[in-house]
């Protein structure tokens, strides 16, 4: 089989959607072949097969860009919104959380907004503070978004089949480190269920619980502390929320242990919802209290190397877990 | 005399007494204490609303506001299924989860009825994209006050309405307020629809209060957008004879400014219109009872309807219900 890279992947993802449905659309800046298919060129080569309507390169206006996704997903099209980056979200809050999310409750469920929003983000590539933050813990608080972010090539073409499929909004986070990942491409039609996690890796000392890049740096941790004994459980939610609970809880209940990691800033994360969780529903197979990494609670840095200090790194990783486990 | 024929003038008449007769029995019944929920008065706006919807089909997109019950009478929400919404009822447009700010009816063509100024342009515009994408003919439609002017969202979605053409009419109801500030103290500008122009769209300012000035400005405006001659920014002015809501305190509006306004009202100008036309007193009167026992009708099923049960939190927040994690 050949293999694709993340942005391959959902390109592909989108290409094969569009071909299947033609109510599916993209929007957003730069994203048409006029302007080489978007920033990162994830609707590279949709213009020339699906046309300009199809693909509609916007002005820069983040609240027509989603509220126009909104209306048009109102009117029966699966709009696919560009943000070119996640931080300028806080330009079209209003659309997102006051009409995209609460549309099919507040019409008593008479219309229904399935609209995928694509956003990019991610520490690490000097962008500094208004251009790198995770912000999933905003969407993860408001009734009626699915928040999902892939880890890797196979499931961006699964997740992102699945969040056009839905007939909800969907907040799909992309990491700009992630989009060179490579992974066998898992072929025409794929799909990864929203609402489902993996256990990216099996193993009974501890349960790390994470998504999206910082998936990477668990994986890595877990194989470092093989050869030490120390057998790690990594579970990629894939979907931030509403998340896969009962994955996560079986988890812990194997274990007894559980530390949760994202990039994004600690304080009021989705670390501190799941570890509360966790908690009220495992107390009694719970060996220790869960343990929460994220980044550095300030604006992410520009100098590269505050930006690293601000990350959370492996070595981090590795500390919390072996004080976990009594072995620090 | 008018231009509009007789069969499109006995419409918008009925329409008008429609809003303006729902808008009174709600004034009364909170007055009375029957029911207590926000409601937002459209005294002295009810022609520009009926005269709109008037210029659409059914199958037309609208958009509208928290003070959208003109819209939202006047397009054909039957008014039992309104009247049970506004009460919080679960046999409501919306199972009573929406209310008086956000009702919708998709089979009128009530998409969105939003609580947030402004909110509403970037949506209609998106109604109308598909509609561009879709070629299915329909036009949308989005209503909002001139407080919504300011907004950054009217700018964005001006601009891109224009840009891509699409069959949308931006209906400005300049009602002078923008919830307690008057329109002098809040925009620069001596109109907004003179603002189209920066827009490279088309604009128009008309009277209101006066059918012969609002409906054919309207149907232009919707005739262009079906035939893919793009958007219009109509301002029609008007005047809110109430405060911002119901119970709100509206001392000030200055009273001569009042009284000068009483003297615009659209109601008693249409009805001479109407007159006019030879439609009788005890026609246009027999109008006003039926639309009356239907409102009657409606209010008292309402009330005697059920209220939502508590399992409606789980529905319609996803298409999957919830389960108690979550």
């Amino acid at each position: 089989m050949a293999e694709i890279t993340l942005a391959q992947a959902l390109n592909k993802a989108i290409d094969e959607a569009m071909a299947e449905d033609a109510g599916v659309f993209c929007l957003g800046e730069d994203v048409s072949a006029k302007q080489g298919g978007g920033v990162f060129k994830i609707t590279s080569g949709l213009t020339e097969k699906y046309g300009e309507h199809r693909v509609r390169a916007t002005p820069i206006s983040e609240t027509a860009i989603v509220g126009a996704a909104v209306g048009a997903a109102l009117a029966g099209q699966r709009p696919i919104a560009e943000i070119m980056l996640m931080n300028f979200v806080g330009v079209c809050m209003d659309q997102i959380v006051n009409h995209a999310a609460k549309l099919r409750f507040m019409s008593g469920g008479q219309t229904n907004v399935p609209l995928v929003i694509r956003t990019t983000t991610g520490v690490g590539v000097g962008f500094g503070g208004q251009h790198s933050d995770m912000l999933e813990a905003w969407f993860a608080h408001v009734a009626g978004i699915h928040v999902v972010t892939p880890s890797n090539a196979a499931d961006a073409r699964g997740l992102m089949r699945a969040a056009i499929d839905c007939n909800d909004p969907v907040i799909f986070i992309e990491n700009i480190l992630c989009y060179g990942l490579k992974a066998e491409d898992p072929g025409p039609g794929y799909r990864v269920p929203l609402g489902k996690a993996a256990v990216a890796r099996e193993g009974s000392d501890i349960s790390l619980i994470t998504y999206g890049r910082t998936v990477l740096d668990a994986l890595a941790v877990a194989d470092d502390l093989a050869k030490e004994g120390i057998s790690v459980e990594v579970i990629d939610l894939r979907t931030i929320a509403p998340y896969d609970e009962a994955t996560v809880l079986a988890s812990v209940r194997k274990t007894g242990l559980a530390i949760t990691l994202h990039e994004a800033v600690r304080p009021f994360g989705t670390g501190a919802e799941l570890a509360a969780n966790i908690q009220e529903k495992c107390w009694d197979s719970l060996k220790g209290p869960v343990r929460r990494i994220g980044g550095t609670f300030s604006p992410v840095p520009f100098a590269t190397v505050l930006e690293q200090a601000w990350i959370p790194n492996k070595g981090q990783i590795v500390g919390q877990i072996k004080a976990a486990l009594g072995k620090g | 005399m008018s231009t509009i024929d007789r069969a499109k003038l006995l419409d918008i008449y009925t329409r008008t007494m429609k809003v303006n007769r729902t808008d009174e029995k709600f004034r009364s019944l909170l007055m009375q204490g029957k029911v207590a929920v926000m409601y937002y008065c459209v005294r002295g706006q009810e022609l520009v609303s009926a005269a709109a919807m008037a210029a659409l089909t059914d199958d037309d997109y609208v958009v509208c506001t928290y003070r959208g019950q003109g819209e939202q009478t006047a397009k054909g929400i039957p008014p039992e299924l309104w009247w049970a919404e506004c009460l919080g009822k679960v046999t409501g447009t919306c199972k009573g989860k929406g209310g008086t700010m956000h009702i919708t009816y998709p089979e009128k063509g009530i998409m969105v009825t939003t609580g947030v100024v402004g909110s509403g342009l970037p949506i209609a515009t998106g109604l109308a994209m598909a509609s561009q994408n879709n070629d299915d003919g329909k036009v949308t439609l989005v209503s909002f006050g001139d407080g919504a002017a300011n907004i950054g969202g009217f700018h964005e979605a001006m601009n891109m309405a224009q840009l891509y053409k699409l069959p949308v009419v931006f209906l400005c109801q300049n009602n002078r307020y923008g919830e307690h500030t008057a329109f002098a103290d809040h925009t620069s500008s001596e109109s907004i629809s003179s603002r189209a122009a920066g827009y490279g769209m088309r604009g128009v300012l008309v009277d209101g209060n006066d059918v012969d000035q609002v409906y054919p400005a309207v149907q232009e405006a919707v005739d262009r957008a079906r035939a893919g001659e793009g958007p219009t920014l109509v301002e029609a002015m008007c005047y809110r004879m109430m405060g911002h809501f119901f119970g709100a305190d509206f001392s000030y509006m200055p009273k001569e400014h009042l009284a000068e306004m009483a003297a615009e009202d659209p109601l008693p100008k249409l009805r001479k219109v109407m007159l006019d036309h030879q439609f009788s007193e005890e026609e246009l009167d027999a109008i006003v009872a039926g639309i009356d026992a239907e409102i009657d009708g409606a209010v008292a099923a309402a009330l005697a309807a059920d209220l939502p049960g508590p399992e409606e939190l789980a529905i319609d927040v996803f298409e999957t219900p919830l389960v108690e994690a979550h």
